[in-house]
């Protein structure tokens, strides 16, 4: 049965670990089109990576292994995180009931890590980067672990890829409005966790506005690339989590589901380039607000889904 | 896409755009805001008897065009140009911040989700989110209300609970007299002119709308 499985699961995960670049591609190249400009070439990412990883590294005096140890962990937790997501297929290699806490708390891991990376460095600016990134980590939180108590009753199951799976269609037909709203509040999250625009500027090399891009600041070489890897693999993981939540698809749809998704995944990578290139960032104390609202949204859907199911 | 579908969609909708005019700061905005809120609440008649298989009759058609006309063009217009002589756009600083108003409305609504539950209703309703929309909606307009300082910001306050009653009367709407909607509406818009009057005055004695002046009674 393992082997089979293997057989079955294998071109999948290598599919899902080759893709994250190529949507970073894609935002680039929907931002360059924006512009009126022709943009990098589409494997620049890849290009990049390989580049940096035949570089060298070179670590300040004053850090200490949990420098070192940041990006790492980062990278790690993450991966891990991408075994118990559905991303092509509705299938994941781990999943267990309760799957979804380790899930979030895999995703606080990552970022523990480079905020205590950043922290390391004893720079002040990365400092503010890192109390800006776990100030609003704080408020997207809650907003996801809310998203996930409305998918965990409306299929009445704690298996994440259950809960983003076929029962969830019968769950758009009973509580639509609800799941409408989880998957704001999910689209809300997205773009605060991968600091993307308006709550981040991922473009932006100005000290006082950036969040993500300042706590990197002192990563050279293959670190660095372990950190763009693990930012793109971070916007997959979230963005199909998303999309299954949005576009549920029906059991026994095999490849056409798969390549869908495929399809799903590009088109969302490019309406978040098509959000970076017709808005501004909000400003910084406007963010809180912003994210509030993502943490509303899913305690209406809560709500909302509390009373049909009881009622 | 059935009836009660749309019906459950339009009701959540409501909710999300009192909790959209607790986080505004823009006066006009707001209004927009109330005027949508308005113009989902005057065809939510019409799609409930279309829904049920007749034709809306009469007495919907009245309440609807009633709502139509005063809540979604009238008063807002009023409230816009108030502010557009008034030169003042923007609640600067409520009592409650932006994000904590957001917070405690949330709070509101999900509150009145859990009380309206156990509530006996003696006729069936179109959808059972009426009632703590309602409820959620009346006690938004009391927050905004009681919350912001701009006279213009209360006065919208006032018209978002009206709007909850109103979503409230649906329930009865089978059941209530034509003449008494009628009643609630004029009576509605007596109570804006006067406000929009005392809004002017406010303006022209202290040249701004806040209301905090009001408070202490002090001879010069």
């Amino acid at each position: 049965m393992s082997v089979l499985r293997a057989l079955t699961v294998l071109p999948e995960a290598a599919v899902v670990l080759a893709l994250p670049p190529m949507l970073m591609s894609v935002i680039a190249k929907t931002k360059a089109w924006f512009a009126g400009r022709v943009g990098p070439p589409w494997l620049q990412p890849y290009y990049d990576m390989l580049k940096l990883l035949r570089k060298g590294t070179v670590y300040s005096r004053t850090t200490t292994w949990v420098f070192r140890a940041g990006p790492i962990v980062n990278l790690a937790a993450l991966l891990t995180a991408a075994t118990m997501i559905p991303v092509l297929s509705g299938d994941v290699l781990l999943g267990f009931p309760g799957d979804v806490v380790l899930v979030a708390y895999l995703f606080a891991l990552g970022r523990l890590f480079t905020v205590l990376a950043a922290m390391d460095t004893g720079s002040s600016f990365e400092g503010m980067g890192a109390s800006r990134e776990v100030t609003f980590g704080t408020m997207s939180e809650p907003a996801l672990f809310l998203s996930f108590v409305v998918l965990a009753v409306a299929t009445k199951s704690l298996e994440l890829s259950e809960m983003v799976g076929p029962p969830l269609a019968i769950a758009w037909k009973s509580v639509g409005p609800a799941m409408l709203l989880v998957a704001g509040a999910l689209t809300i999250v997205l773009l605060a966790e991968t600091c993307r625009i308006p709550v981040d500027d991922p473009a932006t090399h100005l000290e006082l506005t950036m969040i993500h891009e300042v706590m990197v600041l002192d990563h050279s070489g293959p670190d660095f690339a372990f950190i763009s890897y693990a930012a793109a693999l971070k916007f997959m993981l979230l963005g199909s989590l998303l999309l299954h939540v949005a576009l549920p698809h029906a059991a026994g749809w095999g490849a056409v589901g798969v390549l869908l998704r495929l399809l799903e995944l590009g088109l969302l990578a490019v309406v978040v380039g098509a959000i970076e290139s017709t808005m501004a960032r909000l400003r910084l104390n406007r963010v809180p607000l912003f994210l509030a609202g993502a943490s509303v949204l899913s305690g209406l859907a809560t709500a909302i889904v509390l009373v049909r199911s009881h009622g | 896409m059935n009836t009660q579908m749309i019906v459950d969609s339009v009701l959540v909708l409501v909710i999300l755009l009192d909790l959209a005019m607790l986080a505004v700061s823009r006066l006009a905005t707001c209004i927009r805001l109330f005027a949508l809120q308005s113009l989902l609440l005057a065809l939510l008649p019409l799609a409930a008897t279309t829904g049920r298989g007749e034709i809306p009759g009469l007495h919907e058609i009245t309440v609807a065009a009633g709502a139509l006309g005063l809540k979604v063009i009238l008063l807002p217009r009023i409230l816009l140009r108030i502010i557009r002589t008034g030169e003042i756009h923007q609640e600067i600083e409520p009592f409650i911040g932006f994000t904590a108003s957001v917070l405690v409305g949330a709070g509101l609504v999900i509150g009145s989700f859990a009380v309206t539950r156990g509530l006996p209703l003696p006729v069936d309703r179109i959808s059972d989110f009426l009632p703590p929309v309602s409820a959620a909606t009346i006690l938004v307009g009391l927050l905004i209300l009681i919350s912001r300082v701009k006279a213009v910001t209360q006065v919208v306050g006032f018209l978002v609970m009206e709007n909850g009653i109103y979503l409230f009367g649906l329930l009865l709407l089978e059941q209530t007299p034509l003449l008494v909607e009628l009643g609630i509406l004029l009576d509605l818009f007596v109570g804006v002119f006067i406000m929009a009057i005392v809004v002017y005055h406010i303006r022209r004695e202290f040249d701004h709308m806040d209301t905090h002046l009001l408070d202490t009674l002090k001879e010069a």
